[in-house]
């Protein structure tokens, strides 16, 4: 039973990070359609910011938190303005290879200059952090970034639902041409979308960091495990990501207490051929009804 | 005997049978014959082993990237999955090969034949999805693969890895990089002629009808769901066809390449080629090949030169680097390909003086 209930905790806090680490996916998929190859790669730059923030330049941690944030804010902005822009407009495949080619260049630019060996942080996050329920141990990185989690989702549900950028980026999504025809301008709507995702991924990516120590093969292997994420709990539903992303995460770490631990990280590709095969738009998707 | 077409002056098609020609004039065929001439007769004899080699992995690239060419550029299904057919196609002639006994020129076919089977499995999905759901749907495919050949040991030897007997044609034993040269490349000739063909039959057409507007591809007849999935089967023949040649030429072969860096690298000689170009396939081909050997050949010059080693193992990376930045560029700039720039090359010739 105690075994039982490790894993539970283990695979809750690992599926909080898949659904931290789809949220900035699911926001670029949201207001652009655009499948983002290169997440992975996005998540592996905001840790290795905040690596050389802290550990080289000893920075204070809170700074170089919003430092990194920021410089992350402003990459994804740029990306949008020179690669993406572009492509709007052109067919799906030119889009989907552009970003896998983004994907390769980040990551050999991160590859040539860090290595692909593990960095660590510096150890900050104070003991009383951890919980322990009985014979269950809840390390202190977990508890902070389910906090951090927890109050960035709230923070994007309070953006989506009442601020004008936000409710700019939902008519984006919800029908480019009328939102063009009602004066949104759209391609403002694409680069900020882009430059939140950015930031969100950072922060992921910092997180992830803070758990698992910075390894660019790793990070970027999660970028990959997003997409079984996202499908499960609908493309476009930031909500669902998060509960798409807690049930992938109990589900491998099930699979890999019981059954075996090589089989655990195919399972979420297995379980997405099945939702393809099933129910295509997810827990939590739009549907738009459209027989092939 | 007719007279023969050197040289355009304009449009001027009389015909349907024109329109489908292959060769638009005998120029272009008078130009094939002495590509064909130069690649049997005089390319194996004035390059080097390593020169060989090299182009040996360009012909055995090519076939495949023709297969997925199939697949994106005609039928317009994104396969993210196309490494590890590859790879399929690698242990199934290594599998026939060495456990049932199967002679090089038997085994081959087959393992194209038992990809395709594996293709139109992971192709079933392509009935109810389209876009980017199939695309995510063929990359899980891409990881059920590489999963099942590294954990299927009593069939694969896991990451034990195969060793295939040398290969033999008719009683002749296929050793050298030049026997093979030979081997991959009247495949490939073949393999191009089939597929020039095949695209100017009903197949090859409703191929086009469905990548272009699925519903009215319907509306019109055409079976969608069964075509996709033969256009799934024929793309994965050829990847499981060149994945067989490629696992006889390299002798043992393990699961390590066939992961999702290998499918993206075909998606990048389809795309950089030229999407729904039979020569930019080719192209594609050749370029990535090259691209590849150039940078493994500056990272060893670095090595070489001793300016560290961890600096030359960082190489690597900008290896990777560079292959993005040529994906990105290509997208950005010649979103045709180089199919495309071929095409523009040849028209300014035939313009000269007054090309613009």
């Amino acid at each position: 039973m105690d075994f039982f209930l490790q894993l539970l905790v283990n695979g809750l806090s690992i599926g909080l990070l898949y659904g931290l680490s789809a949220m900035g996916f699911v926001m670029i998929f949201k207001s652009s359609s655009v499948l983002n190859f290169a997440h992975g790669e996005l998540l592996a730059i905001g840790a290795f910011i905040f690596l050389v923030l802290t550990s080289w330049a000893h920075v204070p941690i809170l700074l170089s938190f919003l430092i990194t944030l920021a410089g992350c804010f402003v990459l994804g902005f740029l990306v949008e303005r020179i690669f993406l822009r572009p492509l709007i407009g052109e067919h799906l495949i030119f889009v989907i290879m552009l970003t896998v080619g983004l994907a390769a260049m980040f990551k050999g630019l991160l590859l040539f200059i860090f290595g692909g060996n593990l960095h660590t942080y510096p150890d900050f996050l104070p003991d009383g952090l951890a919980l322990h329920m009985g014979a269950v141990y809840v390390p202190p990185v977990y508890v902070a970034s389910s906090c951090i989690g927890i109050v960035f989702l709230t923070l994007f549900g309070l953006f989506f639902k009442f601020s004008s950028q936000g409710i700019f980026m939902r008519s984006v999504a919800d029908n480019q041409t009328a939102a063009m025809s009602l004066g949104v301008h759209v391609k403002k709507v694409f680069a900020l979308s882009w430059a939140i995702a950015a930031l969100v991924a950072g922060m992921s990516g910092i997180v992830l960091g803070i758990i698992n120590g910075t390894n660019v093969h790793e990070i970027s292997a999660i970028g990959l495990k997003v997409f079984p994420v996202v499908i499960l709990g609908g493309l476009d539903s930031i909500g669902g990501a998060i509960i798409g992303g807690i049930i992938i995460g109990l589900l491998e770490t099930f699979t890999g207490g019981y059954i075996s631990p090589s089989l655990k990280d195919v399972v979420p590709y297995i379980i997405l051929v099945f939702i393809l095969l099933i129910k295509p738009y997810g827990l939590f998707g739009l549907v738009e009804i459209e027989r092939v | 005997m007719r007279k023969l077409q050197m040289h355009p002056c304009g449009n001027y098609k009389e015909h349907y049978s024109r329109e489908l020609a292959i060769f638009e004039t005998d120029f272009g065929r008078l130009w094939m014959c002495i590509g064909l001439i130069a690649l049997f007769f005089v390319l194996p004899f004035a390059s080097g082993p390593y020169f060989i080699y090299v182009l040996n992995m360009t012909g055995i690239a090519a076939i495949a990237a023709l297969g997925l060419n199939i697949l994106i550029g005609f039928t317009g299904q994104i396969s993210l999955g196309h490494g590890a057919f590859f790879g399929v196609g690698a242990y199934a002639g290594a599998i026939l090969a060495t456990r049932l006994g199967f002679p090089f020129w038997l085994a081959v076919p087959a393992a194209g034949f038992v990809t395709a089977l594996v293709g139109m499995i992971f192709g079933i999905p392509s009935g109810r999805l389209k876009g980017l759901y199939l695309t995510i749907a063929t990359l899980a495919g891409q990881f059920i693969i590489e999963y099942i050949l590294v954990h299927w040991e009593s069939l694969t030897q896991g990451t034990m890895g195969i060793t295939l007997p040398a290969a033999s044609i008719f009683g002749m034993e296929i050793a050298s990089d030049r026997a093979f040269f030979y081997v991959i490349y009247i495949c490939l000739a073949a393999i191009t002629l089939i597929t020039v063909n095949l695209m100017r039959t009903r197949f090859g057409r409703a191929f086009v009808a469905i990548r272009d507007n699925d519903r009215a591809a319907e509306g019109m007849g055409i079976p969608i769901f069964s075509y996709k999935l033969l256009s799934f089967a024929i793309s994965s023949f050829y990847a499981g066809f060149a994945g067989a040649i490629w696992a006889f030429y390299s002798i043992s072969i393990t699961t390590e390449p066939f992961n999702l860096g290998m499918s993206v690298e075909y998606i990048a000689m389809v795309v950089i080629g030229g999407l729904g170009s039979i020569p930019g396939a080719i192209f594609g081909a050749v370029f990535i090949t090259g691209l590849n050997e150039i940078l493994r050949f500056v990272t060893d010059a670095f090595m070489n030169m001793g300016i560290s080693t961890s600096f030359g193992l960082n190489l690597a990376a900008l290896r990777e680097f560079a292959f993005g930045l040529a994906i990105v560029l290509f997208i950005l700039f010649e979103p045709k390909g180089l199919a495309e720039i071929w095409r523009i090359i040849r028209s300014n010739f035939r313009l000269w003086p007054f090309s613009y």
